[in-house]
């Protein structure tokens, strides 16, 4: 009973990490047709920034509780400067070209801003380590977990009702929607595509920036914390169906329990466990679990 | 790829070129008109830069300018190499193993280096080991661990100034049995790639040795960069054992650290690392007390008392305001064993800089004094180096505001390394035939 409460915790607090991660790369994909390999870049920038202005928060004398407020405030401020920098100054040119080019200029991106925070932040490591202890441990039997991992199992759920009220329910969603479904008739029915594409992304940035942020207390910041994220990011969009929100969250709800029990039964199947699952939904669904079949323009 | 050079300023290059006029009318002999060019590769970005690249890059561009100044102490006061200006050229390892081959062939062929000095990765080492063999080329690996490249092939050019994993390892076994730790049941959490595995292996077949009733438990292979390891710890914790062992390593070691600290796996279990003295200055008090760990060499905190170490810990601190760590001590071996080799091959070759053929018979068995201690070529056919190492146990000094080692035991390199004519492997499971010195 005690392993398979501890395999769903696991689970559960590693799905919750993937989706705030994955849900950004998702949401750019659906609206600007965009496989963006830089996400993990904006993720690490968010991290880094979530320990400069942490460190800022400290030394204004702030409650350790408002070190939260300040994470949040670092991916606000990522997403500020880098959406309108990379958005407009770049990937606006592309639009409309062949998605495998985009794709390389993604990966260009990602190759710049490595040595960017590398310019910014230099090589050494930074620690963010205060946030983690403000919500103390749970204990469960032989296990103990740190309170910080069942707050971010909560802010995924906010993450994902938040994403999905503004796209469901206001106007400002609709119209998203009606620029994924067909940006040209969203166009010509008189919406300002570029503006939503501009938003959209500038949302995209938020979400990986606020992944990193707050991942930051629990790792040491530093260069390559880009790499590892968005290999299982991508498995997680394209178990779930490119572009869908309920699908990068069943994703990582999948690929998180996947992973926990594989560690938990059999370790040596952990890398295994992920693209084994991600390759039977592709068999069976190739567009992923909440892709809808594309009608073929013609 | 990413490049540095040493001489890239106008005067500096204005001088090369005048020193390249003066050789092309001048005598046959080596003098301050020749250079040797080293090609130095390490991470300079990416996972391993933080830990491991740029401390060793920092330590060779320190060292490279004493060298050149004539300013390290004796038998290192020439200037240069036996008077040869160095140029080093440093290159960025980050990339993967078939990116690594392509500049190992670039610095050879088209930055014309006479030696190139590199290498963290294992992955890296077994891909480009072959390749300056089959060119002909001299190489010497300076970092990683695993202990295949010489036990499964014989090579004529390339060379390793560090000991291999497997003496990490032994040494962590012997620390726990010379110290007597109680040991039923172990577990072990080590990355999936070539270094960990081998790791895992060694630890694993010496505990047989050493503690024949001790059972290996959880055996945890998170991916090299996995970052999260909250469902590694609690099958850690749901499976308790009196040692935990792990060769973690850089950005993943601190990042187990942290999230294992807090959930207590410290306090359970006795843990300990094969390579981790270099996340102690930046860990600083997150890193537990009591944690018993190795640097893979007598290096850092657990360096021997002596005139070159001393010399090189202020050489390193002053420039970097940090101390120096394993990666930069592996280094700055490295090159001390290099200098030596190419002054002995130019004596042999009359004062004149020597061929990759001449430098590699020139290295082949050395042994030289390090700021670690002795290094000597004996493993390999002379290829493989062997050395002390030490292990330590740590604990968070406020008053120093660092974390020290404590009841640091040294293991003399005839105790946890091979002999000669034997793999480790073998060497472990044979109960460690030939040990000499062990405490």
């Amino acid at each position: 009973m005690n392993a398979v409460v501890t395999i769903l915790i696991d689970g559960l607090t590693y799905a919750s990490w993937l989706f705030i991660v994955a849900v950004g790369l998702t949401l750019v994909f659906g609206v600007l047709k965009i496989l963006n390999i830089a996400h993990g870049s904006f993720y690490a920038i968010g991290a880094y920034a979530a320990a400069s202005f942490v460190a800022w928060a400290a030394t204004m004398k702030w409650a350790p509780g408002f070190s939260i407020v300040a994470m949040l405030l670092a991916a606000v401020a990522v997403a500020a400067v880098m959406a309108p920098l990379t958005e407009r100054g770049l990937l606006r040119f592309f639009y409309g070209r062949d998605e495998v080019l985009l794709v390389l200029v993604t990966y260009a991106m990602f190759l710049i801003l490595e040595d960017v925070t590398k310019l910014l932040w230099g090589a050494n490591p930074y620690y963010v380590s205060q946030p983690y202890s403000l919500f103390g441990n749970l204990h469960v039997g032989v296990q103990t977990w740190v309170g910080y991992d069942f707050f971010l199992v909560a802010l995924a759920v906010v993450v994902g009702l938040a994403v999905w009220w503004v796209l469901n329910r206001t106007r400002q969603g609709k119209i998203t929607l009606a620029v994924i479904h067909s940006a040209e008739v969203a166009a010509s029915m008189g919406v300002n595509v570029s503006r939503v594409y501009m938003v959209a992304f500038s949302v995209g940035i938020f979400l990986a920036a606020l992944g990193g942020a707050f991942t930051a207390p629990m790792i040491s910041v530093q260069p390559g914390v880009s790499v590892g994220v968005i290999v299982v990011s991508f498995a997680v969009v394209i178990i779930g169906g490119l572009g869908s929100i309920e699908g990068a969250a069943v994703g990582a709800l999948i690929v998180g329990l996947a992973r926990s029990l594989a560690v938990h039964v059999a370790p040596v199947a952990e890398l295994f466990s992920i693209y084994i699952v991600m390759a039977v939904v592709l068999m069976f669904r190739p567009e992923g679990l909440f892709q809808r079949t594309q009608a073929r323009k013609i | 790829m990413t490049r540095q050079t040493s001489l890239n300023r106008p005067w500096q290059r204005a001088a090369l070129a005048l020193a390249g006029a003066a050789a092309a009318f001048g005598a046959g002999t080596a003098g301050a008109q020749e250079t040797f060019k080293v090609g130095i590769v390490s991470f300079l970005s990416g996972q391993a830069a933080e830990s491991f690249g740029i401390p060793a890059v920092n330590g060779a561009k320190v060292v490279v300018d004493a060298f050149n100044k004539g300013a390290a102490p004796a038998p290192y006061n020439k200037v240069g190499f036996g008077g040869m200006k160095i140029e080093a050229v440093y290159v960025d390892e980050n990339g993967g193993a078939t990116k690594q081959v392509q500049e190992l062939r670039n610095l050879y062929d088209r930055e014309k280096v006479d030696a190139v000095v590199g290498y963290v990765g294992s992955g890296d080492c077994l891909a480009v080991a072959p390749v300056a063999e089959e060119m002909k080329r001299f190489l010497i690996l300076y970092d990683c661990g695993t202990p295949r490249i010489f036990e499964d092939n014989k090579l004529q050019y390339v060379f390793r100034t560090a000991s291999h994993a497997a003496m990490d390892n032994v040494a962590l076994a012997r620390y726990l049995k010379a110290r007597n730790v109680k040991v039923e049941s172990f577990n072990l959490i080590n990355q999936d790639y070539a270094w960990g595995q081998d790791s895992k292996k060694d630890f694993t077949l010496s505990m047989e040795k050493l503690y024949p009733t001790a059972k290996p438990g959880e055996d945890q292979l998170p991916k090299f960069g996995a970052g999260q390891y909250g469902t590694e710890i609690s099958a850690l914790m749901a499976k308790p054992a009196e040692v935990t062992h792990s060769s973690l390593w850089g950005g993943d070691l601190q990042a187990f650290v942290l999230q294992a600290a807090p959930r207590g796996l410290f306090k359970r279990t006795q843990v300990v690392f094969s390579a981790a003295d270099h996340v102690l200055p930046g860990l600083g008090d997150k890193m537990p007390d009591g944690v018993i760990l190795g640097a893979r060499g007598a290096y850092g905190l657990m360096s021997p008392k002596s005139a070159l170490n001393d010399w090189w810990w202020d050489l390193y601190s002053k420039a970097y305001n940090t101390y120096p760590v394993q990666a930069p001590y592996r280094m700055v071996q490295s090159l001390l064993g290099l200098k030596l080799a190419v002054e002995k091959a130019m004596a042999a070759n009359g004062g004149k800089k020597p061929t990759g053929e001449q430098l590699a018979a020139a290295l082949t068995g050395l042994e030289w004094d390090s700021p670690a201690g002795r290094i000597r070529m004996a493993l390999g056919d002379g290829h493989q180096a062997i050395q002390d190492t030490a292990i330590g146990k740590t604990r968070y000094d406020p008053a120093k505001k660092m974390v020290v080692l404590e009841d640091i035991q040294r293991f003399p390199a005839d105790c946890v390394n091979p002999p000669a004519n034997m793999k480790s492997e073998d060497w472990i499971k044979a109960g460690f035939p030939g040990a000499k010195g062990c405490p």
